[in-house]
């Protein structure tokens, strides 16, 4: 085994998920490739619908018994999760790899207590009784930080908090010492003091834990808070990534630099509107030929002729583990970058 | 909570007290004479007074509705007439408390014929109700789970053909096929269940079904229904993701919330069935509380008519307050107040 091999926790190969629809086949995703060591935390961005979410659900085998059809290569710590049987998935399945939602309140039973939605993770995957199992769902409760975590155990979804519901999903999500934690827009429900305190919490388990962290967001300032790594999405596509630091200082992609410049920052004047990116996601079932993104692109015109309309860009190394799709010449590339008032960032 | 029940207590009685009142209200406002209906042709005014007198109906309607209500907690006796009951007192029947009255037409008190009847209309009501709710809900967990297959197809139509069909043509046919043409179940009929329970559930088998058969088309499309949602919810989705098998899943997350409205649903449903079946006690032939209300109003039998009403009024009014407690109970989220 190479070094590389070892260090390599989550392998993505090309991994497409279409579903069959009556209007025609939608590609959510549609040949994306990353990979994620031990301990390291990767964010992936993107707008709606741009395939962020199908790809975490394609890694536990959510789609399966649906009429997705899921091609590729997803290995997690050698295993191939798309050829594994159902049954040792499930085995994986909050387990080794455990999952955060978006919606701590949907996504919590409202008949169950807290109390007995953690035990029965842990007890899906050891064999203890309900006791021990709810002894282990208190001390996770307290180390998420729900204060009385004794009582609150035995309570019912509706009478948390927000932020409260996601340190309990948290907590149910990490009962298990998983060493893969996917983090579906994990803060998009809370308001913003919240959110840095559920950034905080997941930063300071992964070192207790070493887990490691996806965390799926559409929000660039999560991905700066807590990832190493970053991958924009675009209509299914990887269209950037490489580490955070790489990307937010030296985009390479007009997609990018229209996330980077829609963000809100408190040094712009007031009464400021924000940037905004013309145009609306694309369709997924008949993408726009050649570049994804040409439809909404501001700066298709510095390409020689017609390559964007009717040439698919591939993903291109410009720096050491920086990868971009654009048509766009790096000299092009970096005059824009360096017209860009007070650069991206 | 104990205030709850208290207040909701106090409304029954509130508002069984308002129904009698219409009762009352309704039947004097009838423009049919049940004094008329006591003699045949060659009726006089003179003899249709005198029944007036001895059914009681020449009364102000107040007082009538007084002592309807004064004999719920004293005794009372029929006729109310001192020289009939000085002259001839072995034709007065004594009526003891609570007296519900006294039905000249059936020569009972009414308390008995309620006491006769209803134990024939409970078997029927218990008995449809188990098999409605594990045929209903049983057949559409299973076509929620084999949603899009022709098996789905195939029990939903049946449920839909189930349901349109009236409840006297479904009973009628069996009758005649399973009983009458073939000879499988008995004629319907009431056996006392503690005098023989075979006999018991054969007599009423035909019955069951037929009530069965409507009501379960229902339940069929709900569960279905409510099955189908439950299981897009998030919560689902986070219970397999959590690597929960997926009977459990189904059983233990999709179920239990999918299953909670139909409680409420199958409670008002047991406190209707339980208040008379008229239709399907009166194909089968079974005196039991809905055939005994329809004869009491082709008699204009007031007394029977108002006891009967009240029953079935409370009945459901009942089943309504059991189902609010017992939602509170099983939904964590209702607070009662």
């Amino acid at each position: 085994m190479t070094e590389q091999q070892a260090r390599t926790l989550l392998d993505v190969r090309d991994l497409r998920v279409h579903f069959p629809t009556a209007d025609g086949l939608v590609r959510s995703v549609d040949g994306l490739s990353f990979s994620l060591a031990p301990g390291r935390t990767l964010g992936i961005v993107g707008e709606s619908g741009s395939g962020k979410s199908v790809t975490s659900q394609a890694i536990l085998g959510l789609h399966r018994g649906t009429r997705a059809q899921v091609s590729g290569s997803i290995s997690f710590d050698g295993v191939d999760l798309l050829g594994l049987p159902t049954r040792e998935l499930r085995r994986l399945r909050g387990n080794e790899i455990a999952m955060i939602f978006q919606d701590p309140l949907s996504a919590l039973h409202p008949y169950y207590t807290v109390g007995r939605q953690i035990a029965e993770a842990y007890r899906v995957h050891h064999s203890v009784g309900k006791r021990q199992a709810l002894a282990r769902a208190e001390e996770m409760l307290d180390l998420v930080g729900i204060p009385n975590a004794g009582r609150r155990l035995h309570e019912y979804p509706h009478q948390f908090s927000g932020g409260m519901r996601q340190r309990a999903m948290i907590a149910m999500a990490l009962v298990n010492d998983p060493r893969l934690l996917i983090a579906d827009e994990p803060t998009t429900a809370l308001d913003v003091t919240v959110q840095a305190q559920i950034l905080e919490l997941m930063k300071k388990l992964q070192q207790e834990f070493g887990s490691a962290i996806i965390v799926i967001t559409h929000d660039l300032g999560v991905v700066a808070d807590i990832a190493d790594d970053v991958l924009v999405m675009y209509a299914g596509h990887a269209v950037e990534q490489g580490a955070v630091a790489d990307v937010f200082y030296r985009p390479q992609m007009p997609y990018t630099w229209g996330l980077l410049a829609s963000m809100p920052r408190v040094e712009n004047p007031r009464g400021q509107r924000l940037a905004t990116i013309a145009g609306s996601p694309p369709s997924l079932i008949a993408p726009p030929a050649g570049c994804r993104f040409h439809p909404r692109c501001a700066y298709r015109g510095l390409v020689e002729g017609d390559a964007c309309v009717t040439s698919a860009p591939q993903l291109a190394t410009t720096e050491p583990g920086h990868l971009v799709r654009c048509h766009l010449e790096a000299a092009e590339r970096a005059r824009v970058l360096g017209n860009m008032k007070d650069g991206v960032r | 909570m104990f205030q709850y029940i208290l207040k909701r207590l106090l409304s029954i009685v509130g508002m069984l007290v308002l129904i009698s009142i219409s009762v009352f209200a309704l039947f004097f406002a009838v423009p049919a004479d049940p004094a008329r209906l006591t003699c045949g042709k060659n009726c006089t005014p003179a003899i249709i007074e005198a029944n007036r007198h001895a059914l009681g109906y020449d009364k102000p309607i107040v007082t009538q509705y007084l002592d309807f209500m004064k004999g719920l907690v004293s005794e009372r006796d029929f006729p109310d007439d001192p020289v009939i009951a000085k002259n001839s007192p072995q034709s007065i029947t004594h009526c003891p408390a609570p007296c519900l009255g006294y039905s000249v037409t059936q020569g009972q008190l009414v308390s008995k014929m309620i006491k006769d009847a209803f134990p024939i209309t409970a078997s029927i009501a218990v008995g449809a109700f188990v098999l409605w709710i594990v045929g209903g809900v049983g057949i559409g967990v299973l076509s929620a789970l084999k949603r899009g297959t022709l098996l789905e197809r195939g029990l939903v139509s049946a449920s839909l053909v189930a349901y349109s069909l009236p409840t006297f043509f479904i009973g009628l046919l069996l009758l005649n096929i399973v009983s009458i043409k073939y000879g499988l179940a008995p004629a319907a009929g009431y056996t006392p269940f503690l005098d023989d329970p075979v006999a018991w559930a054969q007599g009423m088998i035909l019955p069951w079904i037929t009530l069965a058969m409507v009501f379960a088309a229902l339940y069929v499309r709900l569960t279905r229904a409510n099955m189908l949602e439950t299981l897009s919810e998030d919560y689902i989705r986070t219970a397999r993701a959590k690597g929960v098998p997926e009977w459990a899943v189904i059983a233990r997350h999709a179920m239990r919330a999918a299953l909670t409205p139909i409680v409420t649903i199958a409670g008002l449903d047991l406190g209707g069935v339980l208040a008379g079946a008229a239709i399907t006690e009166t194909v089968f032939n079974l005196n039991g509380i809905g055939k005994t209300g329809v004869y009491a109003i082709q008699q204009l039998d007031l007394p029977v008519i108002v006891a009967v009403v009240l029953l079935s009024a409370f009945v459901i009014v009942l089943f309504n307050f059991v189902v609010d407690l017992l939602y509170a109970f099983l939904d964590p989220r209702v607070t009662l107040r």
